[in-house]
């Protein structure tokens, strides 16, 4: 246990941290801070994407001191990576599988805020915080699938940049204007490879409010209600430093039998071939992580308004703290919310169901109703649930629910809420 | 966390050392998977294959007249082939080793006496040092003649004057030419590399 008080700091430290008190931040941040005793597993997500975030800016910059950003020598850049440079293949999967990873960890962590209401007063900022950071995921992971210079990734280039073709008027000369040519090509590369670098850095940055707005009123819980007091706190250190590091080993487990023994899972084939502006693949579906909103895409039979609700899909979360009513965070003691809440997980995965199948017969018709359902969740029984359902009653306090009473105070014996 | 709260009970009976234990077991174990990490990553910066692949040059000697010089390149390098006249091969063997910075025979330097074969990197900052065209500035003592800091190299290759510390290497940066990693395939081809 780092000790960090200031009677134990060296003179140098301290003098330091009497101008710039960054040893004292860390200290507030990540050590005292008192965070509500019954956090999960669930709320291990946060950290852990953090991490993952990191772990993909540290592949990324190694893979771009090997990769050549120009239409003529991107394939074949890549494919020495993964031949010839020592590790490179390691650096690569690490990097592609982490993509994936992030994606499922920011899910979680998603879910996790829709189901105990973490998005709520006061927290409606970081929330919004949150879904710009998903969507910055989003452009980012786009633009680094194109880098490789496959058939998939310049189909799914010109797919992508086409959706803003649905814009009257002026769709044709905005798509122009963001392929710098006629189709996708050479400068097109250029451009999302810069923007590949640079977005990540702004995600750090967007990252840091997001932590900012969280330290502000602290974390939520699964009990969704406010802490009030000593008896409903632990020190972040050592006790959710050490849970975050258990959950951290246990993701490393998973991250790295995808790396070791099944990178290519969720990458396509297709993308081994050169890409070929005369010839689309056959299948085409995007990465796991976009297809539901693929789904959406391809469910309404009208060009713009399948756009518009393709991305609707994705800004419609930044009205969540609106839409939601009710006034308790958690889904624990919302008997109706905990059932509509777990409706939208199924038609989520409904929805990333539909995206990954050739749009034939029923799945047509699924997507249908799934995409109908994903708006009439967000825009009606997330407003009405919360106004007519009727919440169970809300524990006094953190502390007091754990203890049952609040008789037994300090650390020994506490029942943890399990994962 | 309940274990660890179990655990906090536990130490003020029993003191430090299982906690002691476990903070140090555990470090050492990460602290090898972070190094073993980071490995793969330092490693990526080392030559790749392909560039490793670029390691050898055939050199076909029958152009090169006595008194000539030619520069091929061998792994991105310049490597000097001098087909020394013999006034030059006299000049390199007559010098007094001990006076040499680098104290090196001629004949270490050479697997031939008529062929040199050395790499035309000057061993101060990296420059290519003059003399391999007709007109250059070859120094004092007719070898090469560095133009970015002034470094001498004499018709063995030797340092004489200037800042540079060491001898123009031999390919494979060895003691003696018959090390070097360059041989004679035939009487008129050189293999470099």
């Amino acid at each position: 246990m780092a000790d960090t008080r200031p009677g134990a700091m060296s003179r140098i430290i301290r003098w330091i941290d009497y101008r710039l008190p960054f040893v004292a931040a860390l200290n507030h941040e990540l050590n005292e801070y008192p965070t509500p005793r019954n956090l999960t597993y669930w709320w291990n997500f946060g950290s852990l994407s953090g991490i993952v975030l990191v772990v993909m800016i540290v592949t990324g910059i190694f893979l771009a001191m090997q990769y050549t950003p120009s239409s003529e020598a991107a394939f074949d850049s890549v494919e020495r990576i993964m031949r010839d440079v020592n590790y490179g293949w390691l650096v690569r999967y690490a990097h592609s599988s982490g993509a994936s990873m992030f994606f499922a960890i920011v899910y979680i962590h998603l879910f996790r805020g829709l189901y105990y209401g973490s998005y709520k007063e006061p927290r409606q900022f970081l929330w919004i915080l949150g879904v710009i950071i998903l969507i910055l995921m989003i452009a980012t992971a786009f633009m680094g699938y194109v880098l490789p210079w496959g058939q998939m990734s310049y189909w799914a280039a010109t797919v992508i940049t086409n959706l803003f073709s649905a814009i009257p008027l002026i769709g044709q000369s905005i798509v122009t204007f963001l392929w710098g040519g006629f189709t996708v090509g050479d400068p097109t590369l250029h451009r999302f490879y810069a923007l590949h670098y640079l977005l990540p850095f702004i995600i750090v940055a967007v990252v840091g409010l997001h932590l900012i707005a969280l330290h502000r009123f602290g974390s939520n819980n699964p009990l969704g209600i406010d802490a009030k007091g000593p008896q409903d706190t632990i020190p972040f250190h050592p006790y959710y430093t050490i849970k975050d590091l258990f959950g951290l080993a246990v993701f490393l487990l998973i991250y790295a039998f995808f790396v070791f023994y099944a990178p290519n899972t969720l990458l396509s084939p297709d993308n081994y071939i050169p890409a070929n502006p005369m010839q689309t693949p056959n299948h085409i579906v995007p990465e796991w992580y976009l297809l539901p909103y693929y789904a959406i895409l391809r469910a309404v039979p009208n060009k713009l308004l399948g756009v518009i609700m393709a991305f609707g899909s994705l800004f419609i979360l930044f009205f969540v703290p609106w839409l939601d009513r009710s006034p308790v965070r958690s889904a624990r003691f919302r008997p109706v919310y905990k059932w509509v809440f777990w409706l939208l997980v199924i038609d989520v995965v409904a929805l990333g169901w539909v995206g990954a199948n050739p749009p034939e017969g029923i799945v047509v018709t699924v997507g249908q109703i799934a995409t109908f359902y994903y708006f009439l969740h967000m825009l009606i029984l997330l407003p009405l649930v919360g106004k007519l359902e009727r919440p169970r009653p809300l524990p006094s306090g953190i502390g007091a629910a754990m203890l049952g009473g609040g008789a037994r105070l300090g650390a020994a014996g506490s029942p943890m809420a399990k994962p | 966390m309940a274990d660890v709260a179990q655990q906090n009970v536990g130490e003020a009976h029993a003191g430090e050392t299982r906690r002691d234990f476990l903070i140090l077991t555990a470090s050492a174990i990460g602290g090898v998977g972070v190094a073993a990490t980071i490995w793969p990553f330092i490693a990526t910066l080392n030559p790749a294959r392909d560039t490793l692949a670029l390691s050898t040059t055939e050199v076909d000697l029958t152009p090169i007249q006595v008194g000539q010089r030619l520069t091929v390149a061998w792994q991105g390098k310049p490597v000097f082939i001098a087909h020394r006249t013999p006034e030059e091969i006299k000049a390199a063997q007559d010098v007094d080793i001990s006076q040499l910075r680098e104290p090196q025979a001629d004949s270490d330097r050479v697997q031939k006496p008529e062929w040199l074969v050395i790499v035309g990197v000057c061993t101060h900052l990296g420059c290519i040092p003059l003399g391999q065209k007709a007109g250059d500035d070859r120094g004092q003592y007719g070898g090469w003649f560095c133009p970015c800091h002034g470094s001498v190299y004499d018709t063995s290759g030797r340092i004489r004057q200037g800042p540079a510390p060491l001898n123009l290497w031999l390919p494979g940066q060895v003691e003696r030419a018959s090390q070097a990693l360059y041989k004679f395939t035939s009487d008129t081809v050189v293999a470099i590399g």
